[in-house]
């Protein structure tokens, strides 16, 4: 009894933590100092919740920790800053997994009352979802699976009625199972088809809707630890689950936003035929060498980058920062224009160009920069194609009409950094790159940018 | 503590949550995730009475696979977060690093 006052203490300890801790996170400059807090946060929980007097032997628990605790150091060590997405999937599976065990374990480790089983098996399910759907998601971002699961919407005949037969199905048996809970034959085949809904839910969505599938499955991980902490009647496990949870739902929304779709939208897209608008651009495409491209960028006073996927892809943030460093010794000012869903996850360019040691007050917002593009005299865009697209603003049949984007084009001068004149993940032309004041630099992103830089030290 | 009580945490926490969450700045965002993983690793605490005891066999596997992932949360998502936070830096830092 003395044990689970001084263990519920120290939990009010940790959430307070916790809580200081996110706070913390709203400014750079004191976001490190709040993950740290947050880990101590952690670290007294988890050693106080050690004396729990339910607790008989150690031996299981304290291997497990270990296990877990070096191969959590040696991933967070080893894991490449370019592989973000890939490996905040794959947390955010693992933590569902964990939550669908606890859960797991205590439905076929007593007899419990129906009211709790039915909060375990909704964290089963939601545990099961999040853990194959983010592998699929790992399997999306990283390629690695490219034969079987491919980044791309993969749709297939009959998928929503398989679909719904699925969730039908979970439903029945939890049924069943909340009446009969000793039968563990019955919740092994409840988390099998958790585990399958997980999987159809995530393959019919394309790899740059990305940032919404990761923020919310990042939500569910937390909501999985919630239901979890209710029916373990643990007040930290709610507190840390619900803001992991709401955490997951601001991010997902605001990545919704910034496309200019609804949740259900970007979920079930994959289901519907694309839209073929084919509104015929007039005009001619200009392609610049990178000799010519130096000479407006000595020239300019003013510039600003709107970096896209095609640069993590060319890893090409060393280079622009370089060059950064060249345009800003030549007197000129150089900002970063972000737009929201540039990339594969919620502050993918913000993580790559910080590697590549841009100090974070070059990193402006779509907001930031919209209003005052008039003014600069060169916008580099490097490697994105959608969030520069202006169909948004002019073409009203256009698929993208109405999402906000960078509006590259009232630039004085825009330069399109591009492999070739493939259109972007949404299959629409981009009137921008028949502006007459764009032109294109065709090429892998870090050639070019070096090739500019060769100039420079000319 | 009553089902009545547990949820009023939880709404709480929720509100808390969002109107936290809401001042994160974009170029935070990625951090934020990977922090929340960890902190989601949570779970770990509610493992630990399964891992530890003997309610059969089973339950046991189960609480000591829990134990091990969330730990895997835990210590690789707060490490990873404070590697890229530690990168974030701003233009008065740079010439101290």
């Amino acid at each position: 009894m003395q044990n689970e006052f001084i263990i519920n203490v120290v939990y009010l300890v940790s959430a307070a933590l916790f809580i200081i801790g996110l706070k913390l996170l709203s400014h750079p400059s004191t976001a490190r100092r709040g993950n740290l807090l947050s880990a101590v946060g952690m670290l007294v929980a988890i050693c106080i919740t050690l004396i729990d007097q339910q607790i008989v032997s150690y031996q299981w628990i304290l291997i497990a920790l270990a296990a877990g605790g070096v191969v959590g150091a040696v991933v967070a060590r080893k894991i490449a800053l370019t592989s973000m997405p890939e490996l905040v999937s794959l947390l955010n599976g693992i933590g569902g997994l964990a939550s669908l065990a606890v859960a797991f374990a205590m439905v076929v480790g007593g007899s419990l009352a129906t009211y709790i089983v039915v909060i375990l098996l909704i964290a089963i399910a939601i545990g099961g979802v999040t853990f194959t759907g983010s592998l699929v998601a790992w399997a999306k971002l990283s390629g690695k699976l490219g034969n079987i699961i491919q980044t791309k919407a993969m749709v297939f005949k009959g998928q929503a009625i398989a679909n719904s037969l699925l969730v039908l199905a979970i439903i029945l048996f939890a049924v069943g199972i909340s009446f009969v809970p000793q039968m563990t034959f019955l919740v092994f085949v409840f988390v099998i088809l958790c585990l399958a809904l997980g999987v159809m839910l995530v393959l019919p969505i394309g790899g740059a809707d990305m940032p919404v599938v990761i923020s919310l499955l990042n939500s569910y991980s937390g909501l999985a630890a919630c239901a979890a902490g209710i029916a373990l009647n643990n007040n930290l496990l709610i507190v840390a689950g619900a803001l992991v949870g709401a955490s997951g739902i601001i991010l997902t929304s605001i990545m919704c936003k910034a496309m200019n779709r609804s949740l259900t939208n970007v979920l079930f897209s994959g289901f519907k035929e694309v839209s073929s608008v084919s509104t015929k651009i007039e005009g001619e495409v200009k392609a610049i060498s990178c000799e010519d491209a130096y000479y407006v960028l000595e020239a300019a006073q003013s510039v600003i980058v709107i970096p896209g996927y095609g640069m993590a892809v060319a890893q090409a943030q060393h280079a622009m920062k370089e060059l950064q460093s060249l345009l800003e010794g030549n007197g000129a000012e150089v900002v970063y224009g972000i737009h929201p869903v540039a990339g594969r996850m919620p502050g993918h360019m913000n993580v790559l160009l910080a590697e590549a040691d841009v100090p974070y007050e070059l990193l402006l917002e779509m907001d930031e920069v919209n209003p005052r593009m008039e003014n600069y005299d060169v916008a580099i865009v490097i490697g994105a194609n959608d969030v520069v697209n202006p169909a948004a603003r002019e073409i009203k049949e256009s698929p993208i009409y109405g999402m906000p984007v960078i509006n590259a084009d009232l630039a004085k001068n825009v330069f399109i950094m591009k492999r070739g004149m493939a259109s972007g993940f949404a299959g629409i032309d981009n009137p921008l790159f028949f502006k007459d004041n764009a032109s294109m630099i065709f090429g892998d992103a870090k050639d070019s940018i070096n090739a500019i830089i060769r100039q420079f030290a000319d | 503590m009553s089902f009545i009580s547990l949820a009023m945490v939880l709404l709480l926490a929720i509100f808390l949550g969002f109107e936290l969450i809401r001042k994160v700045p974009a170029t935070l965002h990625t951090p934020l995730m990977s922090g929340a993983n960890a902190v989601s690793g949570i779970t770990v605490i509610g493992a630990f009475v399964f891992a530890g005891n003997d309610m059969g066999g089973l339950a046991k596997f189960f609480g000591v696979l829990a134990v091990f992932l969330a730990t895997i949360n835990v210590v690789g998502g707060y490490m990873v977060t404070d590697r890229m936070l530690s990168m974030f830096k701003g233009k008065g830092d740079r010439n101290a690093k």
